[in-house]
Order: C-alpha cells, then sequence, then structure tokens
C-alpha cells in the first residue's frame, strides 16, 4: 500500500481502492453473504417475508434427502435420495470430463511445446482458439447435431462400415460427457502447454542421451514439470463441468441429470430462490471440498495453481 | 545553473539496518563528485534519497541551501539517470528527451526544437524520431544524459550508468561524459563501484563502506593518501603487513613484523598492536641487490606480464606472498622464476592504517 | 527422435485440429441445407433462404442487439475494474496481497449459477428491503452485467498483471524525476505500457460475455441474450437459423483471427527490420 501510495499518489490510489473495493465487496462477498443466508430462510410469499415464519432452519438443505430412488452398481442395491445421486453422478462424469481431457490434450500440448516448428506454434495457437471464441452454446448444439440419432457421425461411421446399425449417442450421460471435454479441453491444453514450454528442452535431451525410454522421459521429466499446468487445468475443467448447465441441458437424455438443472428448476421453475440458493451454495461447497482434497491427495500447492 | 548540496548528519535505516551512517559531505555546484564504494556500502542509497526517492531517517539534505525535507522527486531540482537508463521504450527519442518539458506544458514545436538542440549537444543529431530499441548501448547513454539535461536540473544524479557498456566503450564515455559536464557547469553526483571510473572523471571522490563515508578527497590524495585500510585496499592492490608501532620522529615509525622490522609513514589513529602496513606495488621495489631500508629478502614465484606493466610475484624467506609491478619500458631488469631477489620500499611511499571505521 | 513417432505426433495434431474444427464445419453446412432439420445429411440441397430467415426473425435481432450492448458494459467495466485490481496486486505483497489475490481468482472458479442465483438474491433484496421499484434494483440484463463482471474482471487482471510484472517500475521514477504528476505517470508511461495487455482484456471479456450463459439465465428478467435465445430454440422447435447464425459468428471469429495474425506477422517483419545497430 506505501508503494502503491508512493508510485501513484493518493488520489489514484484511492480511485484504485475504490474499483478493487467495488468488485470484490459489493460483486462477489456480499452477494455470496447475502445467497448464504437466503439459504436458511424458508420460500415464503411476498407479504410474509419478514414475519413470524421467516426464521432460519436447515429445511432447504434437507430437501436434498428427499424421495429416494433405487440404483444397483456393481450389482449391490440400495435406496439412494434422488438429489444425493444426481449430484454423485455429476461428480463422478466430472472426474470423467477432467481425466479425459488431460489424456486429449497432454500430447497436443508436448507436441505445441517440443515438437512443431517454433514459427508455426502462434498460427497453430490461433487456429486452436477459434472453437474458444465460438460460444459455447454453438459448441454443444454442433454436437447435437453431430450425435444425432440420424446425424452425421452415424452416417460417416454407416458409410466406412464401422458399425452395421445406427448407434443412440444422446443416452443416459454419454452425450453430456462428449460435450463437455468437447467445450473444455481447451481449458486443459493451455496451462498444460504454457507449463511444458517453460521445461527445458535440454534436460529431455539430456535424458534421451542417458538412455530413457520415452514414456520414461515424460514420467520423471515431463509431467512433474508440468505438474502445476495439469493441476490448474484439472481444477478448472472440474469446475466448469461440475457448474455447466448449457452442455447437460442440450446434449443430456431422458434418464440424465446434471446438479446444475436441479438448481434451475428451484430457482426457475419452482421459483424458491432460497432453496435453489441451499443448493447453489451445496455444489459450490462440496466442489471446493472435492477440489481441496484432491489437491492434497495429489501434492499441489495452492500457490502451484495460482501463480 | 548548477548547485551545491550539502549532506548533514544523514542517516537511513531500513528496519534494523542502517543503510546510511552520519553521512556529513558538502558538494560545492559545478562539481564532479562521485560516491564510490562496493554494493551495499549505501551509495545507491544516498542517491535516491538526494533524489527524493527515499527519506533519511534523521539529518538534513540542503540543495542550493535549500532543506529537501518533504520535497518530493518531481520537484526536485535534480535529474537522475538509472542505472538501467529507464528510457521510455513506448515513445520515439525525441519525446523521452522532452518528456520532462512535456509534463511542464511546453509546446510541441518548442520541445522537438529543444530536443533537436540537446541530441547536438550529446552528439547524435539525426536520432530524434527513432525508437528506443534502435539505438546501441552507447547512443541510448546519450539520450538518457540528454533528457536528463532537458528539465535543465541544478544536479544530475547518476547512478552506475556506464556499468552495462563494454570497455572500450565505457572508457569512451568517460570522457564524454566529463566533456559535458565542463560545458554544462551542472553539478554530477556520480555513483560507481569502479575505482578506476571514480578517479578519472571526479574532482572529488568519496569512499564509502557498510554506510559510512571512509574519505573525502581529490583522486590523488585517496590513491596515495588513503586514511585506512579500507580505502588503501579499495581503491588499489597492496602488500599488507601486520605489526607493531614503535618509535615514531618526523611521522615516521618503526613497524615491527614476523617479517622484519621496517620504516613507514603512520596514518592517523593507528597506534599500538595488530594493526598494518601497505605499501602499493608499484612503490615495491625489486632487485638482485639489498636495498638502503625495508629490505626484506625472497624468491620468485611467477612473472605475470600485463600489458603496460609486468607484475612479479615474490615469497619472502619468512614465508608471505608479496608482489611488485615493474614499469614495461625496459628501465628495469625483469627477473627470473626462482631468481633470488630483494625487496624493499620507501618509508614516505608505504602508509601505517587504521581499519575502516565501521560504527559511530 | 524416431522418424516414426515424429509422424505419429504430427498425425495427433493433426487429428486434434480436426477434432476442433470439424463440429463447426458440420454446423456451419447445415445452415446452407435445405432440410427443416439442422443436419449435413441427408443433404437436400443448397439454400440461402436459413439468412433471409433469421434476417427476419426479430427476436433474434433484439437479443443480438441485446449481446453487444451487454458485452459491450462488460468488457469497459471489466477492464477498468481488473486493470485497477492489477495495479494493486502488483504494488502490494505479503498475506494481504495472497488473500486479495486469492478472492479475485477463485471468482472464475465460482460456478456461473451460483454468481447468478447470489447476484439475483441481493439486487432484489435491497430493492425489497428500500421498498423501490428503480430498475437496478430487478431482473434484467444490467444485473446480467454485473454477475459477469465479477468473474470476467479476474480474467482481464491475469491479462494486465502479465505485462505489468514485465514493466521496469524504473520508469516511473524516471518520469517522477523529470517532474511529471502521478496522473502523468500513470497515463503517458503505466498505461501505454499496458495498453496491448488492456485491448487483449477487453477481447476476452467482450466475448467472454457474449458467450455467457450461467449468469445471464438467472439474473436476465424477460430479456433475450443470444446465448439465451439460441438455448431456447435448441430446446423448442429448432430450425438452420441457428446455424445461419453461427455461420456468421464463426465468419467473424476467423475474420478477427486472420487479422489478428496479419497484424502479428508485420509486427514481427518491423521488429527484425529495427534492430540497433552494432557498436
Amino acid at each position: 500500500m506505501q508503494d502503491l501510495l508512493r508510485r501513484y499518489g493518493a488520489g489514484l490510489t484511492t480511485i484504485i481502492c475504490l474499483l478493487v473495493f467495488f468488485w470484490l465487496a459489493i460483486l462477489v462477498v456480499i452477494p455470496n453473504i447475502t445467497l448464504f443466508e437466503s439459504s436458511f430462510r424458508p420460500y415464503l410469499p411476498v407479504t410474509e417475508v419478514g414475519g413470524p415464519k421467516d426464521v432460519y432452519s436447515f429445511d432447504n438443505y434437507l430437501k436434498v434427502f428427499g424421495g429416494e430412488v433405487e440404483v444397483s452398481p456393481l450389482g449391490f442395491t440400495f435406496l439412494i435420495p434422488v438429489h444425493v445421486l444426481t449430484f454423485f453422478l455429476t461428480m463422478w462424469y466430472s472426474v470423467v470430463v477432467t481425466v479425459l481431457c488431460f489424456a486429449i490434450a497432454y500430447p497436443m500440448a508436448y507436441y505445441m511445446s517440443k515438437i512443431a516448428n517454433p514459427r508455426s506454434v502462434p498460427t497453430l495457437v490461433l487456429l486452436i482458439f477459434v472453437p474458444l471464441w465460438v460460444s459455447e452454446v454453438l459448441r454443444a448444439f454442433a454436437w447435437w447435431i453431430i450425435l444425432a440419432f440420424k446425424g452425421p457421425l452415424n452416417s460417416l461411421l454407416l458409410a466406412l462400415g464401422l458399425i452395421e446399425a445406427p448407434v443412440r449417442w444422446i443416452t443416459d450421460y454419454d452425450a453430456v460427457v462428449i460435450g463437455l471435454i468437447y467445450t473444455y479441453v481447451l481449458f486443459m491444453l493451455f496451462p498444460v502447454y504454457n507449463a511444458i514450454s517453460s521445461l527445458d528442452t535440454n534436460q529431455i535431451e539430456a535424458a534421451e542421451d542417458l538412455g530413457a525410454p520415452w514414456w520414461k522421459i515424460h514420467w520423471r521429466i515431463v509431467l512433474p514439470h508440468a505438474k502445476p499446468g495439469v493441476a490448474s487445468g484439472s481444477v478448472m475443467v472440474f469446475m466448469l463441468s461440475a457448474g455447466s448447465l448449457l452442455v447437460p441441458s442440450i446434449l443430456g437424455s431422458t434418464t440424465s441429470q446434471w446438479f446444475t438443472q436441479t438448481i434451475n428448476q428451484w430457482f426457475n421453475d419452482a421459483l424458491d430462490w432460497n432453496t435453489a440458493s441451499a443448493y447453489a451454495f451445496l455444489l459450490l461447497f462440496l466442489c471446493t471440498v472435492f477440489v481441496a482434497l484432491a489437491m492434497w491427495a495429489f501434492k499441489v500447492k495452492l500457490s502451484d495453481i495460482a501463480k | 545553473m548548477s548547485a551545491g548540496i550539502d549532506l548533514e548528519n544523514v542517516c537511513c535505516d531500513f528496519g534494523s539496518f542502517r543503510a546510511v551512517d552520519h553521512a556529513n559531505v558538502s558538494i560545492q555546484p559545478g562539481e564532479f563528485f562521485s560516491f564510490l564504494g562496493p554494493s551495499g556500502c549505501g551509495k545507491t542509497t544516498i542517491l535516491r534519497m538526494i533524489s527524493g526517492f527515499i527519506d533519511p531517517t534523521q539529518g538534513s539534505i540542503r540543495i542550493g541551501g535549500k532543506d529537501m525535507r518533504g520535497q518530493r522527486p518531481n520537484q526536485r531540482p535534480t535529474a537522475l539517470i538509472f542505472q538501467n537508463l529507464a528510457l521510455f521504450p513506448l515513445m520515439p527519442i525525441w519525446e523521452n528527451i522532452s518528456f520532462g518539458l512535456e509534463v511542464r506544458g511546453v509546446g510541441k514545436a518548442e520541445r522537438r526544437a529543444k530536443a533537436e538542440e540537446l541530441l547536438k549537444l550529446v552528439d547524435l543529431p539525426g536520432a530524434a524520431d527513432k525508437m528506443v530499441s534502435q539505438l546501441s548501448g552507447g547512443q541510448k547513454q546519450r539520450v538518457a544524459i540528454a533528457r536528463a539535461l532537458a528539465v535543465e536540473p541544478q544536479v544530475m544524479l547518476l547512478d552506475e550508468p556506464l556499468s552495462a557498456l563494454d570497455l572500450k566503450l565505457r572508457q569512451h564515455m568517460r570522457a564524454e561524459l566529463r566533456a559535458i559536464q565542463k560545458r554544462t557547469g551542472v553539478t554530477f553526483i556520480y555513483i560507481t563501484h569502479d575505482q578506476g571510473e571514480a578517479l578519472a572523471m571526479s574532482d572529488r571522490v568519496g569512499v564509502m563502506s557498510h554506510g559510512r563515508i571512509q574519505q573525502i578527497a581529490n583522486p590523488r590524495d585517496i590513491y596515495n593518501n588513503p586514511v585506512n585500510g579500507f580505502v588503501a585496499s579499495f581503491v588499489g592492490e597492496n602488500n599488507i603487513f601486520t605489526g607493531d608501532v614503535g618509535a615514531t620522529a618526523d611521522g615516521i615509525a618503526a613497524f615491527s613484523t614476523p617479517h622484519g622490522t621496517f620504516r613507514a609513514r603512520l596514518g592517523e589513529k593507528a597506534t599500538g598492536k595488530g594493526v598494518k602496513l601497505y605499501v602499493r606495488p608499484e612503490h615495491t621495489l625489486i632487485s638482485p641487490a639489498q636495498p638502503a631500508e625495508n629490505a626484506i629478502h625472497g624468491r620468485v614465484e611467477e612473472v605475470s606480464f600485463e600489458g603496460n606493466f609486468i607484475a612479479i610475484h615474490a615469497v619472502t624467506d619468512s614465508g608471505m606472498k608479496m608482489t611488485a609491478e615493474l614499469r614495461n619500458d625496459g628501465s628495469s631488469a625483469i627477473p627470473e622464476v626462482g631468481a633470488q631477489v630483494w625487496m624493499g620500499f620507501d618509508a614516505t611511499r608505504a602508509a601505517i592504517l587504521p581499519d575502516a571505521e565501521t560504527k559511530g | 527422435m524416431h522418424r516414426i513417432r515424429l509422424t505419429l505426433s504430427h498425425l495427433y495434431a493433426t487429428v486434434f485440429i480436426v477434432y476442433l474444427i470439424a463440429p463447426l464445419l458440420v454446423m456451419a453446412g447445415a445452415a446452407f441445407n435445405d432440410s427443416k432439420l439442422p443436419s449435413i445429411v441427408p443433404w437436400k440441397g443448397w439454400t440461402t433462404r436459413w439468412f433471409a430467415e433469421m434476417a427476419a426473425d426479430d427476436r433474434m435481432m433484439l437479443a443480438f442487439v441485446n449481446t453487444l450492448w451487454v458485452a459491450a458494459a462488460v468488457a469497459i467495466l471489466s477492464v477498468i475494474v481488473g486493470t485497477a485490481s492489477a495495479i494493486l496486486i502488483n504494488s502490494i505483497s505479503g498475506r494481504v496481497r495472497t488473500m486479495i489475490y486469492g478472492l479475485m481468482i477463485s471468482t472464475i472458479l465460482i460456478p456461473g449459477i451460483v454468481i447468478g442465483i447470489s447476484t439475483m438474491l441481493l439486487w432484489t433484496k435491497v430493492g425489497n428491503t428500500l421498498d423501490t421499484d428503480f430498475f437496478l434494483f430487478g431482473a434484467g440484463l444490467h444485473l446480467s452485467v454485473l454477475g459477469q463482471v465479477s468473474y470476467i474482471a479476474a480474467m482481464v487482471m491475469l491479462l494486465v498483471l502479465a505485462r505489468l510484472q514485465s514493466f521496469d517500475t524504473g520508469l516511473e521514477e524516471a518520469a517522477l524525476d523529470l517532474g511529471a504528476s502521478h496522473a502523468q505517470v500513470m497515463r503517458r508511461i503505466l498505461l501505454p505500457h499496458l495498453y496491448p495487455a488492456i485491448g487483449a482484456g477487453a477481447a476476452v471479456a467482450f466475448f467472454q460475455s457474449i458467450e455467457n450463459y450461467n449468469v445471464t439465465q438467472f439474473t436476465r428478467g424477460g430479456a433475450d441474450t443470444l446465448t439465451v435465445y439460441v438455448f431456447s430454440k435448441v430446446r423448442s422447435g429448432i430450425t438452420p437459423t441457428i446455424n445461419a447464425l453461427a455461420v456468421i459468428m464463426i465468419s467473424v471469429t476467423i475474420l478477427a483471427a486472420i487479422l489478428y495474425e496479419l497484424r502479428r506477422r508485420r509486427q514481427e517483419r518491423l521488429m527484425a527490420a529495427m534492430a540497433p545497430p552494432e557498436e
């Protein structure tokens, strides 16, 4: 702060601090506190807000445990509340999306930073950026066309003789996962690319010179170096996937339900903003806990990600 | 226009670390004054206090007799030339030079004319519309000087501006800087860790160590009559003997060491046991014959040819390493490696000095 | 590297690019297919009628105009807030910096749905408390702007901060030393250095705003933006007018990309031509 004053004087420092305050307090912290507070209040008609019925309770949170369904993973059959199930499936498929994004993006990131001609990399980056600039809803829509039962993908596979009858792609969570990967793979690619770019190529050559096989070079040299990039890419992709509403809505099937869709139903269909707040808070809180646990398990420090 | 600068008991603390300790110096208007010392000695801190980027913890700084307390950098009659020059990369040269005028509200035509004039002064005509990235190191140097001169400062502050240049160019720019200073008459305060630079350019030099100014004198006195061991060592090479001061007469003292008893000038504050005697290598005589005074016998270990002089490294019979330098003009015979030789020095050319002042 | 592995890696890169681009081509192709359902199979012949229908779709045009307004507002606000934040972060240190910086970054990770709901809750609540119908406190695109700024500002902040880290603070001192005021230092020295990042930040903010769905969906009230409109079309009776819209958006994007690339190459040549002389 002393530094700021010395460099920019009192007037500018005040303006800068006010702008930051406007952002962090008015746009971020206070709305989230409001959300947290509202999540403990009942949904009431406007006339009764602030009345005797407007008391704090956990009722909104307890709605998560209503309405059980039967599931039988791995042959074990048991009952589970439907919203809890939705939540777990959202988490699980977000993890699947994250892992697959890494698997797809890593070779490309390595290619761009160490194999491709450095002069052509800016052009390559630009080409890759094109889908990122095209809006998310259109990207999901594109896959809605491609994956349609009578769509181009089935036509192509039939023509190539790879399948004999059309495949129903938009079923269960399959299309959602495909769509999320396409939508968010670049959020994995760029952090990993940046991380690998900062690796001195001499280290790879030294390892090669010492006789290390290619997979060992990646496992022992490149991956450890790229770990912060992989971590920030993974956190990004996971949070975006779990928080996505568009892709699950467009590419979802009758049997798929994303947790954000449940929140949307509370908010926009049932108009119960308080329960929607409780669910939204649960999403934010549990995702954060999950990411923190994952980072702890993979020995990633927060400072590695937020450089 | 130039102004003198007075530092009176100036101290500067960073936390518990005292970077500058009771600095007292009075710099004359139009003087070329250098602060010389190793990195971390406090010389840059002094410069930044004069320019106003740091406030002294205590003491006062006066420029042209006026106390500078509370005056911000943009209110002081000083112009600083940064170590990395800090030229504005996004402005063409002429805008760089006239930036100080621009912020004072001077019109464009006048600024342009002033920039052209200053470019001539620093011998860089025709560079006005170039960008900083198009200039070489020496040219950037000149632009930085022109930019500082544009605001007609009473005092120019230079923070090791030559350190990024290669040797040849550095020597050329020394002469150039000196010439510009003489032409403009502005007071120059120059910061450097290069004793050659300080001695060659300055009217006076202040040698610093551990935040304290050890000695202020003209370059000749700094070299020939250092007040203490630090100054003697920092501005040149020495053969150093440790010993005890004995009987003194006419400023010449007897000095007993394990290598023999010598006679040398006694510096101020150098008394008692365990003090040091300093002899410069070029004042160390070396010959096959025993000299009349301060004679030490030894054997030549190595002869190294340095161009304009030849350094003879010898070891005395008592096991001490000594160096003597002979001029490469054929005036003296160069001993062979392994030769038995006598070394010695003139009592008036050697000094018994105290260690550096560090506190107090 | 072995020849086979090199070939394989080139092949992989090609497949990756095809994977990224092909869906866009399929979507664009469907805009020209004379079929009521948006697809490229079966191909029923060339047509441009979907473009004509799109132009005649008033709701879509309104949504388009709304989108541009929202995106422009988001870009302006995010650039101002993001730049100020980057300057603040760059000149503080220690635990305060870690805390504020962490808070700023976390806004990118907060699910949009949470931002949308919380923004909506706060402003309507303030409106209820003040018992006013003033538009600011009701649902509408202005709340979408505030909600979007709350995380897009962080992206601008990161871009500007990266640029700030290559800034030599000595330049500010030099300008101050030459007599410049703080405002002059900001305007003549710091901001010109930051302009490339600020420009990039504005572009990112603009496009991020266009593609935002989550925040907008929960704050928009009755107003449409393109994303919301397209979404509603996808769910209820879709026609290839959406594809026609996609063709236009992709074309604009590619055009912008080409212009950017040409500019970059020209600057590269310029830099090469401006090398300083040998001493």
